[in-house]
Order: C-alpha cells, then sequence, then structure tokens
C-alpha cells in the first residue's frame, strides 16, 4: 500500500473548517494519552481543561475577559498573515499599548469623564502602532526581516515596561513593589457591560470581528491585501503596491495589539505591573492560525483558546498538573493545525500497489 | 551507422498518469546509436513527462524502458547519468549564487578533485570548441552561456544519449546554428540524441527520424526530410492549421501609445536597464517586439503597464495623455492594459478563483467597486463573461486560476483585458507555451481589438508569431530597441543579426555586453 | 581596571557567547539548506531540561561521565524535537514560519512540565579538560579554563564552515537551499538532506540550552534561556550565512551580554539597568538594518530559504 497526495482543484470547504475541529479534539486525545503516561489523571486533566469552562457558568465571564484581548490581537494578526507579513511581536506593541494608555493616565491624575479613557483608549492604539511601525520602517527601508525585528522588540518592550514600573512610574505608596499607582476610577473601564456579564472588552472584540470580516472579505483593502501575500508580481500588476501593504496591515495589527494593552490595563488590573505581560500577543498567533484567518473563524477560535487558559488554571488546582500545561496543549492544537493544513490543498489517496513490469527493482 | 547494432533506447507501450490527465499513453519508441532523434509535440502532448521518465525524475505507470538492449529500471537521475543518459533542461537546472565550476561538480557523481574537474571541463571545452569561463558566477553569465553549462555538464559525462528539452527557446538563431554544430559532432561519434521541440525548420534541419507526439501518445513516426513543416505541424496538431482572419488593407489611426526616451535602471541584480527605448503604436496597429530573452522584455512591459514608473511623464504617452509617472491602476482607467509573460503568479493568481482574478484587474474599468467593497455579483458576471466570450475551459467562475491548463488561463487572462476594451493592449509572450488551437483563438482576438481601433504591442520570443501577427516589428537587445521596421520588408536575418546585438553602432554593442557580463567587483 | 578583572570579563563573554554560538552554528547548516527553524528557543529549552535530568538521575551511577551524558542526551532531545518540526514543514509542507513558532511555543512549555520536579536542584559539572595548572593560572585560564562545551562550541564552528565551503557534502546541501527544484531534478534527495540539516541543527540547539543548565547555573529553570535562541537566529542573519562572520559576530552579542552582567553587579549605573537588558536586543536590531541596507540583496543568503518544497505537486 502507498499513501499518495493528489492537489486539489480547489480548496475543500469542508476541509478548512473541519481540520480546526479535529484539531482541537486530537488535542484534547493526545494530551489525556500523554498526561496519563507521565503519572496524571489524563481524561480529569483534559475534561477540567477544555470542558469545565464551558459547562460551569460561573466560568463564562472569565472565558469571555480572556477571548476578548486574544481575538482583538488575532485579528490583526490575521489581516497580516494573510500578506505574509508575520508579526510575531504582537506582545510587545501590546505592552506597549497599554503603557501608552497608562501614561495618558498618568499624566492626568484628576481629569473625569469619559473622555480621559478614550483619550487612553487612542493613546493605547498609537502606543501598539508605533512600535509595530519600527519593524515596518526597517522592513521597507532595510529589508530586515520582520520575522526577527518584531520578535526582538517584544524583549525591548519588556525592558521598557520593568524599567518604567520600577523606576519613574512606581507606586510610591507601593510598599516597593515594582507596579504604577492605581487608576482613577475615571480611568477604569466597568467590568461588565451593566446588566449583563458580558466584559466590556468582548463587546469591542465582536463589533471588531464584523468590521474585519468586511474588510477582509469584501473590500478592495482586504483584497490587496491576499494579493500581496498570493503573488506579489500578481499584486504589483493589479495596482496594489507591497511597501503600503507591510505598513498598514503591520499598523493595524499593532494597534489592535495596542487596544487589547489597554483594555486589559483598565479593565482587568487598574494598574501595570511586572506580571502584565501575559503571552496573550504570542497565544494569539495560534487564534489567528486556528482560526484559519477568517475573522469569524478567529472569533471561535479566540474562544476555545481562552477555555484552555481558563480550564490550564483548573487543571492546575484540581488534577494539579503544571502551570505550563495550557501552554502545551496551544502549541499542540498549533502543530495539528498546521499539519492538517495540506488536507485543504491536497486529497490523500491510498493506493493498492501497483502491479509493476518484471523488470522492476527494488527503489533504492 | 550499424543497422544491426542494437537500439540505444527502446520504449515499449510506457504509460503515465497524474490526477485527471493521461500525459502519456502505451508510447513506442525507438532511438539508434549515433541518432538525432526529434521528439515533436504542442505543449502539453506530453514530450516533458516522457523525457523525465527516461531521467528517471517521473516513474512510468506501465511499459519498459529498453537501454542498450537490456530492460532497466531508471529510478532516479543518477542511475539515469550511470547509463550514461544526460538531460539538458528547458528551464536550467542551475545555481544562480554559485561558480560555473560548482554547477557543474553539482551535475557530475564522480568524485573528482578540483584539479581533476578543472582538467575534464578544459578537455570537454576544447573538444568541441566551446567557451566558458569556469570561475564566473552564473547569475553574471547569458542565456546562452548557462546552457552552456547544462551542456558540457552533460557532455562530461561521456553520454550515450543526450536529451535536449527545447534548447533553442531562448537562443539567437546565430547561437542555435552554434549548438547545432555541437550536436551533430556528438552525433558522429555515436552519441544518440533526444530532441524536443515544437520548432519544425529546427528538425527538418538537424534530425534523422522525429516521433510526433499529441495528447500523450504517438501519433506518427516520420523521416522530417521528408515531410514539410506543414506535414508535420498537421500531424502534430491533428488538424488543419486554421488561418488568420487578417483584413488586407490596413490603414492606421492617430499615436495611441508612445515612449520617448525612456530610461531605466536595472530592476535588480540580474535585471536589464533600458536605454533610450522609443515607439509608436497606431490605432489599428500591432507593433510586434522580437528579441532573445533576458533582453529587457519584461523591464520594458513592465515600463509600459505602469508597475515600474519613468523617470518623466513625458515618457509615455498614452492617447496624448502623459502618463510617464502614472501607476498602474492610473494607466488602466486611461485605457491602458497589459498582460505580462509569466501566467501564474504575475499576470494572475493560482490559489485565486477566476472571479478574484477578473477583479485583479478589471475592478475599476468594469465597475465592481463601490465605496471601497467590490461588488462580488459583478466580479463573478464579468469572469463569467470571459469564460463565455473566450471559450476558457472551467468549471466556472469559482475555478481557480491555477486549476485551469496553461491554454485556457492564457485564453481567459487574455479575454479579461480585451473585454475591457482598451485603448491600447501590451502583451508579452501571449502564446508561450499555448496548445494551437488556444494560439489561434489568442491570435484572432488580437487582430480583431487591433481592427476596432486599438493600438497593440506584442513583445514576443517567437519569431514567427512576430510575422504572422504584427505590420510593424522593432528587436530589443540589452534593453535597446531598433528602429522599426514593416513587416514584409524585413529579412530574417537582419531580425537575427538585431538579436544578436549588432545594431548601426557595434562598438556600443561590444562594451554594454562587457558590462553585463563583468565580474561583481 | 586592573588584568584580573579583564580576564575575568573575557572569560564571562566566552561563556555566555558560547550557548548563542552553538545554536547559531546549527541554525546556519538548516538555513543553508533552506529551511528556516524559528523553534530555537524552543529546541535549546527542551535540550536544557534534558540534560539536567539526565545528569541528575544518572549522576549517581555515571560519576564523572553524568555531564557528558547529560549532553548526549541533550543533543538527541534536541534533535527529536526539531523532527516534529521537520515532519510538518518537509513532509507536509507546512508554512515554516508559524511552525517554528509552534515548536518554540511547545519547547517552552514542554521543559517547563517535565522540568517542575528540577526546580532548585543543582548537578556536577564538567571537570576542567585542562590540568589545574593550566586551568587556575592567573593569565592562562583565558583559553584553558572553560567548559569541554565552549571548546566543541568551537570546534562546531570551524567544522561548519569547513564543512559548507570546503566538502562536497556541503557543496550540495548550499546547492538544496539555493534551487531546490534544480537541485532534485539532477537527482539529489532535497527532503532527506533537509531533515539532516535540521536535525543537526537542532542537537546543536540541544547542546546550546545544556550549556545553561549544566555549566552557566547549574540549575534549571523555568525559560531559562530567556531569548537568546532568538538572538541566534538574528545571529544568522548577521553573518551574512558565513561561519567567520558567525563566530566574530556571537562574540559581539557576547560582550553585550556580559555588560548586562556587569551593569547589574555594579558599574555602567549611568543608564538603568534595563537599558542593558535590552541592550543585545537592540543591538540585533540595528544590526539587521546595517547588514541588510549594507549588502546586495541575497549574497549568500540560500535563495530557497522558507519557502516550501513539494516536488510533486
Amino acid at each position: 500500500m502507498r499513501i499518495r497526495l493528489e492537489k486539489r482543484l480547489t480548496p475543500s470547504r469542508f476541509m478548512q473548517i473541519a481540520t480546526p475541529i479535529a484539531s482541537v479534539l486530537l488535542t484534547m486525545l493526545l494530551g489525556a494519552i500523554i498526561f496519563q503516561l507521565i503519572g496524571f489523571d489524563g481524561p480529569r486533566a483534559i475534561y477540567e481543561t477544555f470542558i469545565t469552562p464551558v459547562v460551569a457558568s460561573y466560568k463564562w465571564q472569565d472565558v469571555m475577559t480572556k477571548a476578548a484581548p486574544l481575538i482583538i490581537i488575532a485579528l490583526g494578526l490575521s489581516l497580516g498573515n494573510q500578506a505574509k507579513i508575520w508579526n510575531i511581536g504582537a506582545e510587545g506593541q501590546y505592552i506597549i499599548g497599554a503603557l501608552a494608555g497608562a501614561g495618558v493616565a498618568f499624566a492626568l491624575p484628576n481629569a473625569q469623564g469619559f473622555w480621559v479613557l478614550s483619550l487612553m483608549i487612542a493613546a493605547g492604539i498609537v502606543g501598539g502602532m508605533a512600535w509595530a511601525a519600527i519593524p515596518a520602517f526597517l522592513k521597507i527601508r532595510y529589508r530586515v526581516s520582520e520575522v526577527l525585528s518584531t520578535l526582538m522588540l517584544v524583549y525591548v518592550a519588556l525592558q521598557v515596561l520593568n524599567y518604567l514600573v520600577s523606576g519613574p512610574w512606581k507606586d510610591p505608596n507601593g510598599h516597593n513593589f515594582p507596579q504604577t499607582p492605581p487608576f482613577t476610577p475615571a480611568q477604569l473601564l466597568p467590568h461588565a457591560i451593566a446588566g449583563t456579564d458580558i466584559p466590556p472588552g468582548l463587546i469591542v472584540a465582536i463589533v471588531l470581528t464584523l468590521v474585519f470580516w468586511l474588510l477582509a472579505t469584501r473590500s478592495v483593502y482586504g483584497f490587496s491585501v491576499r494579493t500581496v501575500g498570493a503573488a506579489p508580481h500578481a499584486a504589483r500588476y493589479g495596482g496594489f503596491d507591497a511597501s503600503r501593504t507591510v505598513w498598514s496591515t503591520l499598523l493595524i495589527s499593532g494597534g489592535m495589539a495596542g487596544l487589547a494593552g489597554i483594555l486589559e490595563a483598565s479593565s482587568q488590573l487598574g494598574q501595570i505591573n511586572l506580571g502584565f505581560p501575559s503571552g496573550y500577543g504570542f497565544t494569539a498567533i495560534i487564534v489567528s492560525f486556528l482560526g484559519r484567518l477568517h475573522p469569524v473563524g478567529v472569533f471561535l477560535a479566540g474562544l476555545i483558546l481562552a477555555v484552555t487558559y481558563v480550564g490550564g488554571q483548573v487543571a492546575q488546582t484540581v488534577v494539579h498538573v503544571p502551570s505550563a500545561t495550557a501552554g502545551i496543549f496551544q502549541a499542540m492544537m498549533l502543530f495539528f493545525i498546521l499539519a492538517s493544513d495540506i488536507l485543504v490543498r491536497y486529497r490523500v489517496r491510498i493506493l493498492r500497489d501497483a502491479p509493476r513490469p518484471a523488470t522492476a527493482e527494488a527503489v533504492a | 551507422m550499424n543497422i544491426e547494432a542494437p537500439l540505444r533506447l527502446k520504449l515499449a507501450g510506457v504509460s503515465k498518469s497524474f490526477p485527471g490527465v493521461r500525459a502519456n499513453d502505451n508510447v513506442n519508441l525507438n532511438v539508434k546509436p549515433g541518432e538525432v532523434h526529434a521528439l515533436l509535440g504542442e505543449n502539453g502532448a506530453g514530450k516533458s513527462t516522457l523525457v523525465k521518465m527516461i531521467y528517471g525524475i517521473l516513474a512510468p505507470d506501465e511499459g519498459e524502458i529498453v537501454f542498450d538492449g537490456s530492460p532497466t529500471r531508471i529510478s532516479n537521475p543518477r542511475a539515469a547519468r550511470r547509463l550514461g543518459i544526460g538531460m539538458v533542461f528547458q528551464h536550467f537546472s542551475l545555481f544562480e549564487a554559485m561558480t560555473v565550476l560548482e554547477n557543474i561538480a553539482l551535475g557530475l557523481d564522480a568524485r573528482l578533485s578540483p584539479r581533476e574537474l578543472l582538467a575534464e571541463f578544459t578537455r570537454v571545452l576544447e573538444a568541441y570548441h566551446l567557451k566558458l569561463d569556469p570561475r564566473r558566477v552564473v547569475s553574471t553569465l547569458s542565456v546562452g552561456e548557462r546552457q552552456r553549462i547544462e551542456i558540457v555538464r552533460a557532455l562530461l559525462l561521456d553520454p550515450k544519449l543526450l536529451i535536449m528539452d527545447e534548447p533553442t527557446s531562448v537562443l539567437t538563431p546565430q547561437e542555435v546554428e552554434q549548438l547545432f554544430e555541437t550536436l551533430r559532432k556528438l552525433a558522429t561519434n555515436g552519441c544518440s540524441i533526444l530532441y524536443i521541440s515544437h520548432k519544425l525548420h529546427e528538425i527538418v534541419a538537424l534530425c534523422d527520424t522525429a516521433t510526433i507526439l499529441r495528447g500523450g501518445k504517438v501519433v506518427a513516426h516520420c523521416d522530417p526530410k521528408r515531410e514539410t513543416s506543414r506535414s508535420m505541424a498537421e500531424m502534430m496538431i491533428g488538424a488543419n492549421l486554421k488561418e488568420i482572419a487578417k483584413p488586407t488593407s490596413r490603414s492606421f489611426g492617430a499615436s495611441k501609445l508612445s515612449a520617448q526616451g525612456l530610461n531605466l535602471p536595472k530592476p535588480s541584480e540580474f535585471g536589464v536597464a533600458l536605454q533610450d527605448v522609443a515607439l509608436e503604436v497606431r490605432a489599428g496597429e500591432i507593433f510586434g517586439v522580437a528579441g532573445v530573452a533576458g533582453n529587457g522584455q519584461n523591464e520594458l512591459l513592465s515600463a509600459m503597464s505602469g508597475e515600474t514608473l519613468a523617470a518623466s511623464p513625458e515618457a509615455i504617452t498614452l492617447v496624448g495623455r502623459q502618463v510617464g509617472r502614472l501607476g498602474v491602476t492610473e494607466r488602466r482607467t486611461l485605457g491602458l492594459c497589459a498582460v505580462p509573460e509569466e501566467r501564474n503568479g504575475h499576470a494572475a493568481v493560482g490559489e485565486f478563483s477566476l472571479t478574484d482574478n477578473g477583479a485583479l484587474t478589471g475592478r475599476d474599468r468594469m465597475e465592481m467597486v463601490r465605496f471601497g467593497l467590490i461588488d462580488p455579483g459583478k466580479a463573478t458576471h464579468y469572469a463569467a463573461e470571459v469564460i463565455g466570450a473566450y471559450t476558457v475551459k472551467a468549471t466556472g467562475p469559482g475555478a481557480l486560476a491555477g486549476s485551469l491548463s496553461g491554454g485556457n488561463l492564457q485564453k481567459f487572462i487574455m479575454g479579461r483585458e480585451i473585454l475591457q476594451q482598451p485603448e491600447a493592449l501590451v502583451v508579452c509572450q501571449p502564446t508561450w507555451g499555448v496548445d494551437a488551437g488556444a494560439a489561434a483563438a489568442i491570435h484572432q482576438a488580437i487582430v480583431d481589438l487591433a481592427a476596432r481601433g486599438s493600438a497593440v504591442m506584442v513583445i514576443s520570443q517567437d519569431l514567427d508569431e512576430l510575422l504572422t501577427l504584427c505590420d510593424t516589428i522593432a528587436v530589443i537587445n540589452l534593453g535597446r530597441l531598433s528602429a522599426p521596421m514593416k513587416v514584409g520588408e524585413v529579412s530574417i536575418e537582419e531580425i537575427g543579426l538585431l538579436m544578436g546585438g549588432v545594431h548601426g553602432d557595434p562598438a556600443a554593442t561590444v562594451e554594454m555586453t562587457e558590462a553585463l557580463h563583468a565580474h561583481p567587483a | 581596571m586592573n588584568l584580573a578583572f579583564f580576564i575575568d570579563a573575557l572569560i564571562t563573554v566566552v561563556g555566555v557567547t558560547t550557548p548563542i554560538l552553538l545554536a547559531a552554528t546549527g541554525e546556519l547548516v538548516v538555513e543553508k539548506s533552506g529551511v528556516l527553524n524559528l523553534g530555537l528557543e524552543g529546541m535549546m529549552l527542551i535540550g536544557a531540561v534534558t540534560g539536567f535530568a539526565v545528569t541528575l538521575n544518572y549522576g549517581p551511577d555515571l560519576g564523572d561521565w553524568a555531564p557528558w551524558f547529560g549532553v548526549l542526551a541533550a543533543a538527541l532531545a534536541g534533535a527529536a524535537s526539531s523532527m516534529l518540526f521537520a515532519v510538518l514543514v518537509l513532509t507536509l509542507g507546512s508554512n515554516q514560519v508559524a511552525t517554528g513558532l509552534a515548536l518554540a511555543i511547545f519547547g517552552i512549555g514542554l521543559s517547563s512540565l517535565i522540568g517542575a520536579g528540577y526546580v532548585g536542584m543543582i548537578v556536577p559539572s564538567f571537570d576542567s579538560v585542562f590540568p589545574d595548572r593550566l586551568a587556575s593560572d592567573p593569565l592562562w585560564r583565558v583559553v584553558f579554563s572553560y567548559s569541554p562545551l565552549v571548546y566543541f562550541a568551537l570546534i562546531m564552528v570551524f567544522a561548519v564552515g569547513w564543512f559548507l565551503n570546503r566538502t562536497r557534502a556541503g557543496l550540495i546541501l548550499r546547492a538544496v537551499g539555493e534551487n531546490d527544484l534544480s537541485a532534485h531534478s539532477i537527482g539529489y534527495p532535497v527532503i532527506a538532506i533537509r531533515y539532516a540539516a535540521i536535525a543537526f541543527g537542532g542537537a546543536l540547539a540541544g547542546i546550546g540550552g545544556a550549556y545553561f543548565s549544566m555549566v552557566i547555573t547549574p540549575m534549571w529553570a523555568e525559560q531559562m534561556t530567556a531569548g537568546r535562541g532568538w538572538i541566534a537566529l538574528a545571529l544568522v542573519v548577521f553573518s551574512g550565512w558565513r561561519a567567520g562572520r558567525l563566530l566574530a559576530g556571537a562574540y559581539f552579542f557576547g560582550v553585550l551580554m556580559t555588560l548586562e552582567l556587569y551593569a547589574k553587579a555594579s558599574g555602567f549605573s549611568f543608564l538603568p539597568s534595563q537599558f542593558w537588558a535590552a541592550m543585545p536586543y537592540i543591538a540585533a536590531v540595528v544590526a539587521l538594518a546595517v547588514i541588510s541596507a549594507r549588502e546586495v540583496a541575497g549574497s549568500e543568503a540560500p535563495a530557497c530559504l522558507g519557502r516550501p518544497f513539494l516536488p510533486n505537486s
């Protein structure tokens, strides 16, 4: 028996939808086996990680809260990924966005009214954009690979954060902890929409999903981004400027990461401390691929990844798996989705051994 | 030649299928020692698949390959070379960033020390009167020189059978003559040559026998010396050749597309600079640009279409407007459409549907865009219109461009541009790699567009195509365009000399050749 | 500043340079074959935790040989984890950037999982290769006082440089990275060669990681490579894919990382310590810009870098 790959004439719609679902299921299955083998209660660990947050309604708000930044960042990344612009430094843009917003907050300690928050959010977006503008500039001007430059800047952003919270912005009443003073009530987003459990970040994520859906699937801009990614020469021939695509996708994804950062700082934490960088920027990359770069897919994938975050913590306390467990599941999902990508483009044929001519000899 | 000697190569009932295609169907073929055997067929007839099986790149599904009398299974190119089979590829298998000698070493299986290799290399060059600098980096060489590397690589094996896949498509007529010299010499020494081409006059000039393939099957074995080009062409195509219906009395209107003092620097290390290009295409005129590959054809197309901007607005004029500094979209809106040479990845996106590929260039002229959004209905409608008008074989507007055959995709691309009713159309290699039926349809569409009063510029390496299609012809060499000549008043020899770089000023050409091929310091 | 201080500083430079040099040397071979493996950080961490665990668990039985087994295990673990990447990228044709990233994330998670039980423990490290008389000589210790892995790293750079430029196998590997289709049509096993290159890169990354957990500290801490894998990636670009410049570049980064250590300990207080900590990354970005701007596009960069190769499609 031989296995042969045959290129499909059109990519399989079914596989596009089926493979992400299969990836999640396979991760659960394989995860259960692995954790059982290394001495934990495998099925239980999987149940707590993937199922508990879905069935236990008291976890829903937690899931939605974690999903919001993941979705917002991943929407931006998906756009860039379609153009094959790899912004893998969203974590840095997320941090700088939050810091920029916090900077506005600390500059206006006594201001009242909703405009303070608006200004903070605007500063967050601009901060994220500015941080992403560096790799964009370096790519256009010096042809520096954005893969490396965006990533390097994460580590720089971490040090900027470290410096600010342990130096100039350190809370004088903070018992010498490296953290900023708390935001004032006027600088805080409400934790939930009045009368519901829905966190405001999720509303933003829903609105943005719709915006990106229109942008990516219907607009000339979205078309240009896809064309630049699929065939740069054809894009130029069709009148689309690759440099503009580099700039716009990096600025948009940076801005989205910055927005997620300031939303997180002004709703969840109410201040910024050393623990602020939570890896959302990296996990969003997984969200983007698991969602197949499609805004609606990204929204659903964001919810799934948020479930593993919340569930990972549950499993940690209940089954005593290490804190790294959720990360492993997330990476496994990414592996599976990347591995199954080939099923979208190819058909797997299992062939019976065809009779060979008598002269056939073993393949060396 | 001893008739009784065993055949050098015998194929018996060889078949090979790919998803949806039977590329070779029960092919039988005999090649005698020292014979130059032509493998003739249209694009897509299965020639390349067949020789890839002989060279061990592909494995046959059925059938038998007999080499020098013994049945063999050639599992990879290395095994083929061990048997004494050499191959010169149509798209060279060279490594741009490496030296000639490194490229030679990679093509040899024997482990020679650099000094031994150099000695062998020099021996072959001398034996066949070839010139090649072993230390040059491939990217600095001309196409002809690159082909020479492939040939030397094959000759170093002392081959018993040499496969040449469309070797002349990139050469000037003079270089072709030189190549034939080498091949004849090889054949005299007893090496068989399997020569793949669709250029009939070459086959008549070079080959002893010919096997004609059509649709993956052998349709005839014949002696080219006893056939006419026309009779072989008809066997190859399987139908009577269709003549292009071209109005005999042609009058040209006002100038629609022109270039003046168009200079452009090299777009990249491997590109060609355009130097002082001047041309004029009038309404109803078909203007041809001949030349050997890599002499600035793609650069000229980019400059005309707007993919590369000229230094000043007056360098290019379109229906009275100076457009040298306008981009693709603006020029298109003003009525200038273009079709670049490379179909997949330049003129079309293989992984996009035909609808999306229609919108790629047609979105503005066909009014598909409102408020920055593309109307999917209109885009689909336009793709369907092109498919219908140009009988493109596709499952519908949703089919991926990459799933179409070369000829069908080219028809779609040409149709997509022509249905936009351009004032001027610039096309590069309109029928490259396209079967005869589609080529005829494309030629007819070009003639009809000109007849409706558009200016058409055809850039092609196929001289026959230009001579049948065009009213006026100019030759591009090293980024310089010759003065225009009237088709019918110019000889092939003259064009051939211009293609080889003999302009009015030979000194300048030599100087430029040297500059182009100079070592990077 | 006296001589002893200077020598101490030099020894520190050599120490912090070694892991990135090892990882980058492996990655150089991988990239020369036309594959971009972004997962260095993950492979290094897997190597670090494996080397540490094996040395710790088998230390009592193996005695002096334990660290060597640890390093061997680290190399094997690095190579094994790189095979995960290789199968996806080579056999299934997945996107190299995303897959490399997945490997990095996976390695970070897996190493934390394995290492959870080992936090705070200490392993015996290597004995000095050279006699004590040399290794603790006030002057000559700058040459003789290192862990064997330091010398191994240096030998590997030269070996790889020699392999790539002077051997036929190296020529073939470069040819595969330069034009995979041509190499395939001449008859070289492109995929197999790339598998081998990736495994080699994984093994060296694993050893580089083991250097953290077995020589520098020698103990295990989560994410102890602290982003050095990414620096190693930048280093390969910075080197222009040449072994000689890779070595020079590694020491350049080594000096910057040493400044960070010294800034924490003393001196350099005119700038905040975070500045020095960010310095290698800032320098990497600046260096990439300078290199990319100065060099003609793709002079030594493998032309097929990062492109999937599926010959039968």
